[in-house]
């Protein structure tokens, strides 16, 4: 030991012990120096970076929604604004009891319990933290009075305005409008959705899914200096940009068409649905789908009041049955049996065909409506009078080649139909091919190959076949137009605010058939005689109506359900420009059902009324 | 000018028996200048930061920091000149009476201290609150050194290295039930530093720190999973977030992220008066424990440097100072104050850069803290004080 009392201890042993210490002075220091050097200079900017973005906090202020019009410019979705009462939690008591106190205060007026109150906090902090959470919309002035009077015992609390999706004709055009709902994490990784973040309002189905870009406009930005805590700091606004309104959306749809339409389908009491289609450029007038909704009920918090019923699988008032229902046909499937027939030289217009009610292919029979013979009958009235021992020959003498399945292909059916709304069903048009993979599959009933009786079914809309009213739409809309398969679709042009065009949607026509004219003009002629001549399938419906029509009636048989109404017509009579299409489930014939609903709607389109029927048109 | 020149001692007998000048009369001729330029340059511009950050602390009061800091800076630079002329030799015979002080004093904070944050640390004082436990690190080095001279005839020498240990460990154990873990530690290591330079050989130190390294396990690790927590949860993790901060970005590790940025940002010159870290209270205890990063954040690369280097200088001239000693007894005083400065500098800059855990050591003489100033400046007068007594025996006067 070399410490000695009152002695210098200046040996070699303490000049070691200090040197020890001093060197390991200079290691630590040098780590020090090191670093600092190293947060300061080499990641500097990394640094800088983090605390800018750390001191601002930016605030959006939300963009209303685009109005969405009918042609003519009448409002179908607009906003209404809902006073939302609002909490930052950030600017609670700190004290337990006293936040505690003012939540269950809180809770009194929104009609919401403590837990509630608390559970409704945490899920916005989730969704964003620092941003004020919505307890209530649609709270009264009497609320936003209270809470500004009493605002010492409220801190944190604000009552906000806020934008809510506004349905001025409750359930019209439902199906085609679609609703809109907040961003889920799923939809939040899609490339469209890049710029969005949780809590934003996007479309979810129908015209407000499919031009939501358009309608959902630019959020305003506050961007503030704050600290730590949050809080502004004096004289800290950065920036304030305003929100950017999202633009109008006019949509092919005529207002007074669709409620004719829709006015027309409820009153058959039974779920259904009609499209009416220009022919030339795919415009939708009027689609309708019963039974309905209130787009209205679908925005929270309402949505779990209505999910029961919504969501009843038979109903199924979410579905847009013009585009998402699948069924058999009936008689309107007979132009695409005449058009592949015509046009691959089976038959000849003129061909008479001796029509005994019934013919037997093997040891099926297959017999018309009611078994009635029509006796020697020729395509146009085949058409009149829906022959269906006429349609019966022809699928029988296609059933080896696949001729009507070409041709129903071609035509549209059981194949996308391209329209602009998201809702778009399956549909099947059955062929040789597809019976033999379905029997492959073992998913058939009985193990059989594809028989003549399969495509006899087929020729008269009968049997697998599964379509639905805009594929139909298609099908006549070629035959109207001479062959050309146009885009159906519900969007016409985007507008400002002040209704200057910003932009018009070009549908292209998909695609060109050739139909040779004869056999258009035959077919035509045949559909005409249907609807307004003498012993024509729906001459009860439309024989008093002023305008001239080509139609046909369709009585689906749909196994497990009674007989589907059908009814397809073209408009005007020989020259048309429109196609309309009806079907009700369960309607029984054609001309009960969905021929009246189909008058309904060329009532609106050409504002004529149908005079009273003096003759009697025969059942299909 | 002539009158004075031919004043000088050269030129002239003294009229009276003795003729001292001015600065030997304060002590102040063998006072170690670059030390005292240190601290004075350190406290100076502990003043000039805490005036420029803390302007909007307290509302209504722009300069509270700034008018007590520099309150304490006067107070301590004058408990420094006055430590200087007083012999430190004096405390190696109060050593007892010292040591039982200590003791008493951070005993007594339990029972008549007040609670800040859940520990109780301070006298609650007409003008300040006093922190016991800060001018107790002097005291406990001035105690312990004078028990290591006294003792080293005594005993084996492992009895005496328990002996010393015992003395160390005693006041710390005390300071931490406070709770205040970076203070205890400080009490550790200057408690190793005395003993150290008194001598202890190698190998107990050796058996010493792997007793530590034990004790580090047993507490971080082992009790916990006995399920007998010996540390607070949030010590626990204060000392091991800044091992993985972003696991702990919202909790302990928030402060370290936020320091860290906040120093970071500074870069080469610093953010001035458009530093946002430190103004906007994203890095808390700024004008205490995290004020390294208001500097660093304010000053940049340059004036956190030159701060470092200050820290270097006071350092280097501490531990010349044990060299210099004219007896063991100020070697080892002034060898624990140079390792305890050392160590506080170390974990609190280290602290503040994201490389040492959350102890809640000051930065001496740059935190906020009248207890902390006042003892820092009243060792760094005790280190002034062997120097001169080194200075005057060696010319052999005695000092007064």
């Amino acid at each position: 030991m070399f410490a000695r009392n009152d002695h210098m201890p200046k040996g070699s042993r303490l000049s070691l012990r200090v040197a020890v210490v001093g060197g390991v002075g200079m290691v630590l220091f040098a780590v020090l120096f090191f670093r600092l050097w190293n947060l300061q200079i080499i990641s500097g900017d990394k640094y800088l970076a983090e605390a800018k973005n750390n001191r601002t906090h930016e605030f959006k202020v939300i963009a209303p929604r685009g109005d969405i019009l009918d042609r003519n410019g009448e409002v179908l979705v607009d906003n209404r604004t809902s006073l939302a009462l609002q909490l930052n939690p950030q600017k609670l008591p700190g004290d337990a009891a006293e936040e505690r106190a003012e939540l269950t205060r809180l809770g009194g007026l929104a009609h919401m319990s403590l837990r509630q109150v608390r559970r409704t906090i945490e899920e916005g902090e989730e969704v964003a933290a620092g941003a004020p959470v919505t307890l209530r919309r649609d709270v009264g002035f009497d609320l936003v009075a209270y809470v500004e009077e009493n605002q010492d015992e409220f801190p944190g609390v604000a009552v906000q305005r806020v934008f809510v999706r506004h349905y001025p004709d409750g359930s019209r055009a439902a199906h085609i409008l679609g609703s809109v709902g907040e961003i889920d994490e799923e939809e939040l990784k899609e490339p469209q959705y890049k710029a969005l973040e949780p809590g934003d309002e996007i479309g979810q189905a129908g015209a407000e899914y499919t031009y939501d870009k358009f309608l959902r406009g630019d959020p305003g930005l506050t961007r503030i200096q704050v600290n730590a805590l949050g809080q502004p700091t004096p004289g800290g606004q950065l920036v304030s940009i305003p929100p950017t309104p999202g633009d109008s959306l006019k949509l092919t749809i005529d207002g007074d068409v669709q409620t004719a339409g829709e006015a027309g389908l409820a009153a058959r009491g039974l779920p259904g649905a009609f499209i009416t289609m220009n022919i030339d450029n795919g415009q939708i007038l009027a689609m309708g789908s019963n039974p309905t909704f209130d787009p209205s009920d679908l925005i929270e918090p309402s949505q779990a009041q209505v999910n029961e019923l919504y969501r009843d699988p038979v109903l199924a008032p979410l579905v847009n049955r013009a585009t998402e229902g699948a069924y058999p046909t009936g008689s309107t499937f007979k132009i695409i049996t005449a058009l592949a027939a015509l046009e691959n030289g089976v038959i000849t217009p003129d061909k008479v065909v001796q029509d005994n009610g019934r013919i037997k292919v093997g040891d099926q029979p297959f017999e018309n409506a009611g078994g009635v013979a029509h006796g020697p009958v020729e395509l146009r009235r085949a058409l009149q009078v829906s022959s269906d021992v006429y349609f019966y020959l022809l699928g029988l003498d296609m059933w080896e080649t696949n001729d009507l399945q070409e041709w129903a292909h071609k035509l549209g059916i059981g194949r996308p139909a391209g329209l602009d709304l998201p809702e778009e069903g399956e549909t099947l048009l059955p062929s040789k091919a597809w019976h033999e993979q379905f029997v492959k599959e073992g998913r058939a009933l009985e193990d059989r190959p594809w028989s003549a009786g399969d495509n006899i079914q087929l020729a008269t809309g009968q049997g697998d076949l599964q379509t639905n009213p805009l594929q139909m739409a298609l099908a006549y809309a070629a035959l109207g137009n001479g062959g050309t398969i146009p885009t159906p679709h519900v969007g016409l042009e985007v507008e400002d605010a002040a209704g200057r065009v910003l932009k018009e949607f070009e549908f292209k026509p998909q695609r060109h058939i050739h139909i040779d004219p004869g056999s258009r003009t035959a077919i035509l002629e045949g559909l005409h005689a249907a609807a307004q001549e003498g012993e024509g399938t729906a001459v009860s419906v439309f024989g008093g109506f002023p305008i001239d029509i080509a139609g046909k009636t369709g009585t689906a048989e749909r196994p497990g359900h009674g007989n589907q109404s059908w009814f397809a017509a073209l408009s005007p009579y020989p020259n048309p420009r429109i196609v309309t299409i009806a079907t009700v489930e369960e309607g029984g014939y054609g001309v009960e059902s969905a021929a009246p609903i189909v008058l309904d709607i060329l009532e609106a389109i050409y504002n004529k009324k149908a005079s009273a029927v003096s003759s009697g048109g025969g059942a299909e | 000018m002539n009158t004075y020149a031919t004043r000088t001692r050269n030129s002239r007998p003294e009229p009276f028996a003795v003729r001292v000048g001015i600065a030997e009369r304060l002590g102040l001729a063998h006072m170690d200048w670059p030390l005292t330029i240190a601290a004075v340059a350190l406290i100076a511009f502990s003043v000039f930061v805490l005036g420029e950050a803390t302007q909007n602390d307290i509302p209504g009061d722009p300069h509270y920091y700034l008018d007590r800091q520099a309150i304490y800076a006067g107070l301590g630079i004058v408990g420094m000149l006055l430590a200087t002329r007083i012999d430190y030799s004096r405390f190696r015979e109060l050593r007892v009476g010292i040591y039982t002080f200590l003791c008493a004093s951070v005993s007594l904070v339990f029972v008549f201290g007040f609670a800040a944050r859940g520990s109780r640390r301070a006298f609650e004082l007409p003008l300040f609150s006093f922190q016991p436990s800060e001018l107790g690190k002097l005291l406990l080095v001035l105690a312990l050194a004078g028990f290591v001279i006294d003792g080293a005839r005594r005993g084996s020498a492992v009895q005496r290295t328990v002996r010393y240990l015992c003395l160390g460990l005693a006041p710390a154990g005390l300071v931490f039930l406070q709770p205040d873990l970076g203070t205890s530690l400080v009490y550790v290591v200057a408690t190793l530093a005395v003993m150290y330079f008194g001598g202890v050989p190698w190998t107990h130190f050796a058996v010493i720190g792997g007793a530590l390294v034990a004790l580090v396990a047993i507490v971080l690790v082992v009790a916990p999973a006995a399920g007998v927590p010996l540390l607070k949860g949030y010590q626990k993790e204060r000392l091991t977030s800044f091992l993985s901060p972003h696991e702990h970005e919202g909790g302990a590790g928030y402060q370290q992220n936020q320091s860290k940025i906040a120093t970071g940002s500074g870069q080469f010159t610093g953010r001035g008066d458009k530093a946002t870290q430190t103004r906007l209270d994203f890095v808390p205890e700024r004008h205490t424990d995290f004020i390294f990063a208001v500097i660093g954040e304010r000053y940049g690369f340059m004036g956190a440097a030159f701060v470092l280097s200050l820290y270097a200088l006071l350092f280097w001239r501490a531990l010349r100072i044990t060299t210099l000693s004219k007896n063991a007894y100020g070697t080892l005083v002034a060898g624990g104050i140079a390792v305890a400065l050392l160590f506080q500098t170390f974990v609190n800059v280290g602290m503040n850069l994201g490389i040492m855990p959350i102890t809640g050591i000051p930065l001496p003489l740059m935190s906020y803290g009248g207890s902390s100033v006042l003892a820092t400046f009243l060792a760094i007068g005790v280190l002034q004080s062997i120097n001169v007594q080194a200075h005057l025996s060696q010319r052999g006067r005695f000092a007064w």
